[in-house]
């Protein structure tokens, strides 16, 4: 606990450069071919297992892990460098990029030898789509009070219960669930979840996909009826899943997926107010670019953290908590800038399709992978307030 | 990042500011009787000079230990010309000038002003906002002839000084130049604009906001764990948590964005882009930061934070005034925005990831 905060000025190494290149290159020969379109950000196909399957044999999945597991022993910073790109160009990614980010590294933790050595170079070559089974019918930021149940069997566990909101989940080949396998205790109310790797073809498990207000599908309701989960794929400690969730949140939320949602409207911004944007535009373009050099470095900073071997789960709220809010205001200060623009302008369809979309899918923002109340909570934590 | 060196430097700094500049008692002396010991001591340890090589006078710390200290100013909220000083023997520097080991300061401190220089080599023109220019012995000016910039020390008694003040009370004054005489005066290398002097003051203001913010939330965050109210510490709230985590939101986005630009400052040769857009954005976003952490800070203390016996004044009135100097951000945010637009939208990305 404590009021210090350190966000040192981490450079990319130069090996960052030469990859920006590699990755700038496949990403254009791909828009080239037709294979995604860079201006279709936030509606575009967004699962694509070919596309996977190429980004995997370019070795841009599961960078930083062991190689014999089939990652590439490659740092935080150069996995920093892919994610970013493939962010800006609105490269379709759903498929591997959960598995990438946190599935994997909690398997690396906490799955047995075996496990590891079948799954893990599955998702480094990108055939593998994970889903993240947390939030249920009643248990969404209030983690602990899921209730969906995994018994000790002679075989396994058996699941009964449901989860909700589970992005993913239609196309996933597994899921990394919380399972409740023991009631609270009085003294800790976190006691009693386990963590859990679920095939999604396990008989028992029905998935029903539930449409988000943009008119598309993402949700999914997945039911577990007395399916069966074999031992070897309990992670971590029986009843103590609470325990392991703190160091995975400085991964699931600094990133520069946490600020880069909705960027494309700022890149149309800049294409519509063309070369010599007048007093209005320019002044409020220049704050936005401001914050954002702002959240990239601190996002940069964290990642280097990460490299490090420390565990910056306040500084990581932070830019979560900051990113979120940013991109989710950029459409309306994207809106309010162009507002005066001359209305014949030759991108007015394509930025005020692009507004339409990221004003729609600005509400999710705050919500997924933490509240802003939450990671507020987080941090007031951190600060010993609480 | 700061090394070995840097630590020792900003540690002296911290000892030396926490001994003779300490804000509570800062506040309670009325008769500014503190400032002679502190200049005293911060120059026996070298730090006003600490950018200035020791063949031109200085101690010849590195950029790095310059902006630590800086740092440390801003978290006592300093109210001496430290960062001035540091400013005018950087400044002196860029002609290879000998520093006076004075307190100084610099100018112009706006970004369209201009001081001339006449063909007897004396300096015309008038710079409004620099700070403690009545305090200084002598002034570092950029002189702007025609095409190229100069610099010329200048002896303070020699230019008129209107008195003004800051928000918080410290000394902002109009310096007019006529026909002045100055004590020595050389060509700076090409590629040193009027810009490189706004944008190192912009950089220094932005690492003493960073600092004041730092301070601003500890104190912030003691009290409101402190203060009972409704039978428990405010702390416990969930609404003051929100608020504070918000404060410690916009003090890490400052600590970044400043520290980011201090350190693209130290590896550089010269202003060029990319330093831009690291200190251009560094001057933007603490002055928000400063906006926002005040606003914030007085929230959480209330009636008592809003006297003068307190001392969160001292942090919040300063930091907002610190935006005005060398460019506020509405000025910067214009010409960054006209930057990126002239560079056009498929080279923005490019530019943004290359820092």
């Amino acid at each position: 606990m404590s009021t210090e905060l350190r966000f040192d000025p981490i450079r990319l190494p130069p090996e960052c450069a030469e990859l920006r290149k590699q990755v700038r290159a496949f990403l254009t020969e791909h828009i080239a071919a037709g294979t995604f379109d860079p201006h279709q950000g936030g509606h575009g196909e967004s699962y694509n297992r070919a596309f996977s399957k190429s980004v995997g044999a370019k070795g841009w999945i599961g960078m930083t892990w062991p190689k014999k597991y089939g990652g590439h022993e490659r740092s935080q910073l150069e996995r920093y460098v892919v994610t970013e790109e493939f962010r800006v160009a609105n490269a379709p990614s759903n498929l591997h990029f959960v598995a990438d980010r946190q599935s994997g590294p909690i398997l690396l933790k906490y799955a047995p030898e075996h496990v590891k050595e079948d799954i893990l170079p599955r998702i480094c070559r990108g055939e593998l789509c994970f889903a993240i089974g947390m939030s249920e019918p009643g248990a969404g930021s209030d983690l602990f009070a899921a209730k969906a149940k995994a018994a000790k069997v002679d075989e396994g566990w058996r699941v009964n219960g449901s989860k909700i909101w589970t992005t993913s989940a239609h196309v996933a080949d597994y899921m990394l669930a919380l399972f409740r396998t023991s009631p609270p205790t009085k003294e800790n109310r976190r006691h009693g979840l386990t963590q859990f790797l679920v095939d999604m073809k396990t008989p028992g498990i029905t998935v029903h996909p539930i449409n988000q207000m943009t008119g598309l599908p993402g949700f999914n309701e997945v039911l577990f009826q007395d399916a069966l989960i074999p031992d070897d794929h309990l992670l971590g400690e029986i009843d103590g899943a609470w325990k392991q969730a703190t160091s995975e949140l400085a991964y699931e939320r600094s990133g520069p997926e946490r600020f880069l949602d909705t960027f494309y409207v700022m890149l149309e911004l800049i294409r519509a107010v063309g070369p010599e944007p007048d007093l209005r535009s320019a002044e409020g373009l220049g704050r936005l670019i401001a914050q954002l050099h702002t959240l990239r470095r601190m996002s940069v900073s964290v990642a280097g953290m990460l490299q490090a071997g420390k565990e910056p789960v306040v500084e990581g709220s932070i830019v979560k908590d900051l990113g979120t809010l940013w991109e989710q205001k950029l459409p309306a200060r994207v809106r309010e800038l162009a507002a005066f623009l001359d209305p014949e302008m030759t991108n007015r369809a394509t930025l005020d399709e692009q507004l339409a979309i990221a004003t729609t899918i600005a509400p999710k923002l705050t919500i997924q992978g933490g509240t802003t109340e939450i990671l507020r909570g987080i941090i007031a934590r951190g600060l010993g307030l609480r | 990042m700061p090394g070995e060196a840097s630590h020792l430097v900003a540690e002296t700094a911290t000892r030396i500011l926490a001994d003779f500049a300490d804000p509570q008692t800062v506040n309670r002396d009325a008769s500014g009787s503190w400032k002679a010991k502190l200049w005293e001591a911060l120059d026996a340890a070298g730090l006003p000079l600490a950018w200035v090589p020791e063949a031109l006078g200085g101690s010849g710390a590195r950029s790095a230990d310059g902006f630590a200290i800086l740092g440390a100013a801003g978290r006592v909220a300093l109210a001496a010309p430290l960062a001035e000083t540091l400013a005018a023997g950087w400044l002196l520097t860029q002609g290879g000038i000998e520093a006076p080991a004075t307190p100084m300061t610099v100018a112009p401190c706006r970004p369209r002003e201009r001081v001339a220089i006449d063909a007897e080599g004396r300096l015309n023109g008038r710079a409004a906002g620099v700070p403690f220019a009545r305090e200084a012995q002598h002034i570092a000016v950029l002189v702007h002839d025609g095409a190229s910039e100069q610099i010329a020390l200048v002896q303070s008694d020699q230019c008129r000084v209107s008195e003004g003040r800051n928000l918080a009370g410290d000394p902002l004054d109009t310096v007019l130049f006529e026909r002045v005489k100055p004590l020595r005066i050389a060509v700076v290398l090409p590629g040193f604009t009027p810009d490189s002097l706004m944008l190192m003051g912009s950089a220094i203001r932005s690492v003493e906001i960073a600092g004041a913010l730092e301070t601003i939330l500890a104190l912030s965050v003691a009290y409101a764990n402190e203060r009972v109210a409704f039978e428990r510490p405010i702390a416990k709230f969930q609404a003051v948590q929100q608020n504070l985590a918000r404060l410690a939101g916009e003090t890490a986005a400052a600590i970044a964005v400043a520290g980011s630009a201090a350190d693209a400052i130290a590896g550089a040769n010269q202003f060029d882009d990319d330093v831009f857009l690291e200190v251009v954005s560094a001057k933007i976003r603490t002055a928000e930061a400063a906006a926002e952490g005040a606003a914030i800070a007085h929230q959480v203390f209330g009636a008592i934070g809003f006297t003068q016996e307190h001392v969160l004044h001292r942090f919040t009135l300063r930091m907002l005034g610190w935006r005005d100097d060398f460019g506020n951000e509405s000025y910067w945010a214009n010409e960054l925005g006209k930057r990126a637009a002239c560079r056009g939208a498929d080279q923005f990305w490019p530019w943004v990831a290359s820092r």
